[in-house]
Parts: structure tokens; sequence; C-alpha cells
């Protein structure tokens, strides 16, 4: 009995330790400058290293929270469900009655920890990058079909002169920014598009 | 500084930081107190507005953003929808100890507006950021359909 105790301690011990490490997770905070990705010759090479680069961005929860792989977004660092239970609803805007604006407004209000931004809403359900892996979001992001429509040129102003996507970057209170500047980001995307394209696996 | 907003139909001049609450300056500049505070954060509902119409948690909007929008509370919402709901929430004893109930009555008029014939999800989707401690919301959700009905939803 008593080793089935101790068995036991240590297994919640160990899963504690499991938790803990997922919700402190280090965010990464800088971004590296295209130029740094200047000495690797091969064209497909830079330009998947340029894209796993802005991946630090597409993949931090400030960016991931608002592309749930389900209608409910997800929110803080730790990326638990949004609390109320909040749907992307028609258009992104959420449910008739529970609408985003109903809480969130054009600004961030400090005083209760209420993010907001004029274009606070979900991404559509085919711009979902939640459990996705880094190829599989950049190969969403470059189809047209699932961008939104976007050429090329429309993604890079998209991603590096989007309010909302901006507000990653500024998002007060105590949220984690997103790593780098918009600007730095923009430049990652525009660097990639020039360079082909390419995936990660 | 003085802003000045438009309440339930009558123009208002606050003298009041620019940060401060609509709620605070609801209930405390204006003594409308049937707008209730809750928990400050947007969690609750209790402090649930409408602003041109549309819900719109108090304690998280700054005076300084209410602008030319007008504000109606509970103790002015009105048309058939607030009708419908107020005979309904009577009619299924909705309340218990009452304090949630002007958010709850506010949501559920906005829901009725926007979706006439609202189903069990439609309810719980527009009515789930309306906590209520005493736990009504089987009776919440009875009285909205049958408020609807009697709207010929």
């Amino acid at each position: 009995m008593r080793s089935l105790v101790i068995l036991l301690t240590c297994a919640i011990a160990a899963l504690t330790s499991v938790a803990l490490n997922a919700t402190n997770k280090a965010l990464p905070t800088t971004l590296q400058p295209v130029s740094a990705f200047a000495t690797i010759k091969d064209p497909k090479a830079r330009s998947v290293a340029l894209f796993t680069e802005a991946g630090k961005v597409i993949q931090h929860p400030r960016c991931l929270n608002c592309h749930p792989a389900t209608e409910r977004p997800t929110q803080t660092d730790a990326m638990r469900p949004h609390e109320p239970l909040v749907v992307r609803g028609d258009g992104g805007i959420g449910a008739a009655g529970l609408r985003c604006i109903t809480c969130h407004h054009n600004a961030n209000f400090d005083p209760a920890g209420v993010p907001g931004n004029p274009k606070w809403a979900l991404a559509p359900p085919e711009m979902a990058w939640q459990g996705k892996s880094l190829g599989d979001i950049c190969r969403q992001i470059k189809d047209p079909a699932r961008n939104g429509g976007r050429s090329m040129a429309e993604l890079v102003h998209h991603m590096a002169e989007d309010e909302l996507v901006g507000w990653g970057w500024h998002p007060g209170g105590k949220r984690t920014p997103a790593p780098g500047t918009q600007a730095e980001f923009g430049a990652l995307i525009k660097a990639w598009a020039d360079s082909g394209a390419n995936c990660p696996a | 500084m003085a802003y000045q907003i438009k309440v339930n139909g009558t123009d208002h001049s606050v003298d009041a930081d620019e940060d401060t609450p609509l709620l605070w300056v609801l209930r405390d500049w204006l003594h409308l107190t049937g707008t209730k505070f809750g928990c400050g954060i947007a969690r609750c509902g209790a402090c649930t507005v409408h602003m041109d119409g549309q819900p719109l948690r108090s304690c998280t909007l700054p005076i300084s953003a209410v602008g030319t929008s007008e504000i109606t509370t509970i103790e002015a919402v009105e048309g058939p929808e607030a009708k419908a709901v107020q005979d309904a929430w009577v009619a299924h004893d909705v309340p218990q100890c009452g304090y949630c109930q002007s958010g709850q009555v506010m949501s559920a008029v906005a829901l009725l507006r926007e979706v006439p014939k609202p189903n069990d999800r439609d309810i719980d989707l527009a009515m789930n950021g309306n906590i209520c401690r005493c736990a009504t919301y089987v009776r919440i959700r009875a009285a909205i359909h049958a408020a609807s009905e009697k709207l010929g939803g």
C-alpha cells in the first residue's frame, strides 16, 4: 500500500511538472533580421528559413488565440479556452446577442484588462492555425482559397500593415507581445515571398 | 473633463476622468442604479446596457469612448421585445436574488431583436456571458422561448 502511495505521489508530481512546463514555456521575444539569412546560398533553404523565423510570430499566442481550430477562441499566453464561451459566428464577429464588441471595444481598457481594437474579430475557419505544423500553415497562407483570396503582394501587405495584426505587438496589459516588430515581421514575409515562398516540410 | 452623452433619450453633461467606466457614470453620476456592478472585467454581464441598440458591457467602456452613441439602460428599454421579455420574466418567475437580472433582460431583448425565433443554441450562445449565481438559467431560457412565441417568432 505504501509503495502505491509513493508511486501515485511521484506520478502526480511528474504530471504537475509537465503541466507547469507547458504553461511556462518561454515565448520568443525577438526576430532575426532578413540580413541574417543572406548567408544561406540555396534560395529554397533561405526561403524556408525566413518563413521559419516568421513562424515565431505566426505561432505566438497573440496570433494563434484568434486563429482557433474550433469555433471558440483561446486567450492568454496559456491559450486557454475563451471565457465566457464565445464563438466565431457569421463574419467572425461573434454570435447574435454576444458579439465581440459586446466586451471588446475600439481600444484596450486596461483597468479591466480587456483588450480591444476596431477590427476585433476571429479569423475564418479556413484560416485556422492552431494544432497545425508550421509547414501546413505556410501552405495554407499561400493558398488563395484559404487566405481570403489574397495575392502574395496582398498577403505581404496584410502581414506588414494590417492594424489588427499590428495589435499583436502592442497588446497592453500583462499580455506578452509578439516577438520583434511588425516591420521586422513584414520584412521577413516579403523576403520569403521574394525568395519563392517555399514552405517547411 | 466634461463629456456630453445621451442616455435613455436625454442629453447629459458629465464631468469625469476619461477612463471612467460608463457603468460608474450611469450609477454614480446619473443615479441609474438598475444597471449593476458585478465583476468589473466584462465577465459576468450584470452591467449590460444597449449602445445604439447593441448589447454592451458598460464596465469596460470608458466614458471617453461613448461619443454620440445612444445608451439605453434597463430603466428605459422598451418596444415589443422588451415588453415580451418583461412579461415572460414575470410569468416564469425568473429572478431569484435578482442581482443579475437587469443584465439578463438587456441581453435577452437584444437577442430577440436580432433573432426573433431563437433555438436553444442561439439562446445559450447569446446569454452565456450573463452569469446568474442563483442558476436561473433554465427559467431564463424558457422565458426567452415564451417571449419569442408571444412576439410571433
